[in-house]
């Protein structure tokens, strides 16, 4: 009697699906996380034609950096928002105290960046081929979304540990201090090539520089030989902040807000 | 002779230099309701913390179904209302209620739980959107749906008015009549007197007193007695019934536990007596003359 367990997969599903509503529900979040790459693609890749970018023309070579833009924005709001803001308010410590499985709560967040993020760059592309000369193959598209919709991964992580790191009132701009500065020195907003030589050498430390080659890539610019890299520095900074994440969970433990 | 449900043993908590706990011991019996009653910072909060596994003694044991507090299957039978600022404001009562009940092996039914909590009208309203006694009432309703065989309530009531506190408790009294163990923590002598079989008075991390709700009211019952006069401390703290006595700048402040006598005498003594007062004490007067008793 005692022994009777809980139905997991109803607890994920429904983790999941109220996960959703929530986030729908608060418009800000839907708004911000879908508008901002919206707005940057519209005024940046689409209103005026800057010639081929290596292999690409400027609609599809920003396609591929704002979606990368939008699928990393989505995965620290998502995440580091979302968390800082549930600890502050003790919904963290309710749940710590019932039976809910820990990972119920990270999967049902992970569903609703990859959902975020997917509809962000489902979004870019049909505003790119119908505004812009996008001409994507469906195998190319599909490449795209695979490598964004992983790319949220490392991502997640980060903004796990963000929040645990912020409170609930500095989070939004702490994760903006991460989120903007690395997406500009990564090249997202202005081509690589077009900034400064110092910013060229940090860039290859940065998460999202090795996430916009793999949908570079995905998109048909030059083979840059170098996939096995990206990857790999994606899953060490995955690695890196999911260990700092549990650390700080852990921590986490016992602490009294307010 | 019952089955003891939770216990602290020898437990010391600390928070830096700051002793929460000091060598506490509680046993909560099967079935019955104890309310840990005492001012702010007792350490009542601490106490329902370790009792829950969200916190670690730095001394002693803590158990729960004669277990580690953190065993997932304790989780299965506790329920519990925690002092939070909130809950996310964008889900429904309805959708509240059913992501917690998914968390337990044998959950009631929503109508069940909207019943218990009278919050049946309000099941499509957004959390966000519900006043400060309804929102306790779905606080209440998340520690109950998992249909727990104990049930902590820390400070169900605070920051309500004094309509939804009524309606709150007797909801929680609707609920302690099913043969639930109930711990629950108050500063309000009201609240523990109206719901609990037994009463534990914490101050300062370490238990005062406990007993029946009649006994404790018997012990916390004081009238505090305010004037200005030339009698000497020592021979009003010499009188039956006098307590305490202390100065505080202006006037004389005489807790007693019963106000006719005393202030007969005082009048016959000093004729010179003004400013006089007599009001029932709070509880913080109350905990005050318990603890100097003690000392002395």
């Amino acid at each position: 009697m005692n022994h009777l367990k809980p139905n997991m997969f109803k607890i994920f599903w429904l983790e999941t699906k109220y996960e959703f509503f929530k986030s729908l529900r608060i418009p800000a979040f839907a708004i911000s996380t879908i508008a901002f790459p919206t707005i940057f693609y519209v005024m940046f890749g689409l209103s005026f034609n800057q010639g081929l970018l290596g292999k690409l023309n400027t609609a599809t070579y920003y396609l591929a950096s704002y979606g990368t833009f939008g699928v990393i924005g989505s995965a620290l709001f998502g995440f580091g928002v979302g968390i800082a803001s549930e600890r502050g308010q003790g919904w963290m410590r309710l749940k710590r105290a019932s039976p809910m499985p820990p990972l119920a709560y990270f999967f049902a967040k992970l569903m609703v960046s990859v959902v975020f993020g997917a509809a962000i760059v489902i979004l870019l592309t049909v505003l790119g081929s119908v505004f812009g000369n996008v001409d994507l193959s469906f195998l190319q598209i599909i490449k795209l979304l695979a490598a964004l919709i992983l790319g949220t991964i490392p991502f997640a992580s980060m903004g796990m540990a963000l929040g645990y790191l912020a409170g609930p009132n500095s989070a939004p701009a702490i994760v903006n201090l991460f989120y903007l500065p690395m997406a500009f020195a990564s090249g997202l907003w202005v081509p690589i090539q077009f900034l400064p030589k110092i910013v060229k050498q940090i860039a290859p430390f940065l998460a999202p520089y090795h996430l916009s080659k793999l949908a570079f890539a995905a998109v048909g610019a030059r083979p840059d030989n170098a996939t096995w890299q990206h990857i790999g520095v994606l899953l060490v900074y995955t690695i890196v902040f999911l260990i700092l994440a549990v650390f700080l969970y852990r921590r986490d433990d016992g602490k009294t807000y307010g | 002779m019952s089955e003891i449900v939770a216990e602290l043993k020898k437990v010391d908590k600390n928070y830096g230099k700051i002793k929460a706990l000091k060598n506490l011991n509680l046993k909560v019996y099967k079935g019955e309701v104890i309310a840990l009653l005492g001012p702010n910072g007792a350490g009542k909060t601490t106490a329902i913390n370790l009792l829950l596994g969200l916190l670690r003694p730095n001394n002693g044991q803590v158990r729960v179904f004669g277990q580690d507090p953190k065993n997932a299957n304790n989780r299965n039978r506790t329920g519990v209302m925690l002092q939070i600022p909130g809950i996310p404001e964008t889900l429904k009562v309805r959708e509240h209620i059913k992501l917690f009940s998914s968390y337990y092996p044998k959950p009631m039914s929503l109508p069940a739980v909207l019943a218990a909590t009278g919050l049946e009208s309000l099941e499509n309203r957004l959390y966000g959107k519900l006043s400060g006694g309804q929102k306790q009432r779905l606080h209440l309703a998340l520690a109950l749906c998992g249909d727990p065989d104990l049930l902590f309530l820390d400070e169900p009531t605070t920051g309500l008015d004094v309509t939804s506190r009524r309606a709150l408790w007797e909801q929680v009294r609707k609920i302690t009549k099913s043969g639930k163990t109930v711990v629950l923590t108050t500063h309000y002598i009201e609240e523990a007197e109206s719901l609990a079989d037994k009463v534990v008075l914490i101050k300062q991390g370490e238990i005062i007193a406990e007993g029946s709700p009649s006994e404790i009211k018997a012990i916390t019952a004081a009238t505090k007695i305010r004037l200005i006069t030339k009698i000497a401390h020592q021979d009003i703290k010499a009188m039956p019934a006098v307590r305490s006595v202390s100065y505080n700048g202006v006037a004389t402040e005489i807790l007693a536990s019963k106000a006719e006598g005393v202030v007969l005498e005082l009048l016959q003594t000093d004729k010179s007596i003004h400013g006089l007062e007599v009001r029932t004490a709070g509880l913080e007067d109350a905990f005050l003359a318990l603890t100097q008793k003690k000392v002395a």
